[in-house]
């Protein structure tokens, strides 16, 4: 009898786990597939030196990339690649605002910005701010920056930042990233799928 | 005889134009023994305040390590090795210290990882045009590329 008894119970603990397992990996796919959302907000002003916030953006899918314009490699290289998404587009691109924020604002002021975006492609939109306006952006997207000390670089420190792309939809929506490095293809072929 | 002398000067010529169309053809590539430097590249800079960067990869067809410990260039008063890392999403930048390339294998400087920082330029990398540079290493003599300048949007040495 006790034996059925533990048998019994040895059949509900499995059910529980294998139940539970199928929630979970349930619940982990619907996450990966459109990812928490939320909707990042911000107080900023563009390379034209007009002020900007979230709600300017509305309408139009836009790609965020966080960076600094004494950044020789990573940030050139996702900069360059807004402007092949752009290109690639075609007609969709009016629907498209690749944005570029600075992370390092003391240095990065809006004439900085402005020099340095329109160097890659003339669709891309450079924005700054105060330290605290820009503190808070990056927060609202979840994302991560910090200014390390280097001896040898210029003015004596660099900045270690989130290197993703986000994806935001026209109604404000956070919608997913683009880890750096993926292709200009892959993103253009992922946005036909939504625009 | 005249023949003949006629005929050998031909030959040193074609010898010589030949020897300048192999010359030009791989005008980008340098061999010093076993190390070969390929595909140069450097990025248009955006001005001279801000840092550039330049790439290459670095072959070593050898049978013992190199390693390069120091680069130079007369359009930039302080070029460095350094290495883009990325961990958890962040992406970091510091230099890179000295880059041993092992026996038989071959180190690619490109976006996103090791690449040439040079900062405090002397000029504008302006695209189409082209500079010098000297690679130190620990085990063989400098040698000298010729690097040329692309877009500011360029992603590697032949886009």
């Amino acid at each position: 009898m006790r034996r059925v008894r533990y048998i019994l119970w040895g059949a509900v603990l499995i059910a529980a786990v294998i139940f539970g397992g199928h929630q979970l990996s349930h619940m982990l796919e619907t996450k990966s597939a459109s990812g928490p959302t939320f909707q990042p907000v911000f107080t900023l002003t563009n390379h034209s030196g007009e002020p900007v916030s979230e709600t300017t953006f509305r309408g139009d899918w836009a790609l965020v990339f966080f960076g600094f314009t004494n950044c020789p490699d990573i940030c050139p290289t996702t900069l360059a690649e807004f402007g092949n998404v752009m290109d690639r587009l075609g007609a969709d691109a009016s629907k498209v605002k690749p944005l570029f924020i600075t992370i390092d604002p003391e240095r990065d002021r809006v004439a900085d910005v402005a020099k340095y975006v329109s160097a890659f492609h003339p669709s891309i939109i450079g924005l700054t701010g105060s330290n605290k306006q820009i503190a808070y952006t990056a927060s609202s997207f979840k994302a991560f920056f910090e200014r390390v000390p280097q001896e040898t670089a210029p003015d004596g420190y660099t900045m270690g930042h989130t290197s993703a792309v986000y994806l935001i939809s026209p109604e404000g929506n956070f919608v997913r990233t683009y880890q750096f490095g993926t292709s200009p293809e892959m993103i253009v072929e992922d946005l036909k799928t939504r625009i | 005889m005249n023949v003949l002398k006629i005929t050998s000067i031909t030959g040193v010529l074609s010898l010589l134009l030949i020897a300048m169309m192999t010359a030009q053809a791989a005008a980008d590539s340098v061999r010093i023994g076993d190390v070969i430097i390929e595909a140069p590249w450097a990025r248009a800079s955006i001005g001279t305040s801000r840092p550039a960067a330049a790439y290459l990869s670095i072959r070593n067809e050898g049978d013992e390590p190199v390693t390069l410990t120091q680069v130079s260039t007369p359009v930039s008063k302080m070029a460095e090795i350094h290495e883009s890392t990325m961990s958890d999403g962040i992406a970091r930048m510091g230099t890179a210290g000295d880059v041993v390339i092992r026996a038989g294998s071959e180190v690619v400087l490109k976006p996103g990882g090791l690449h040439i920082m040079m900062m405090k330029l002397k000029q504008p990398l302006k695209k189409g045009e082209k500079f010098n540079m000297t690679l130190t290493f620990k085990e063989i003599e400098a040698v000298d590329v010729v690097l040329p300048i692309l877009g500011v949007g360029a992603s590697g040495p032949n886009k």
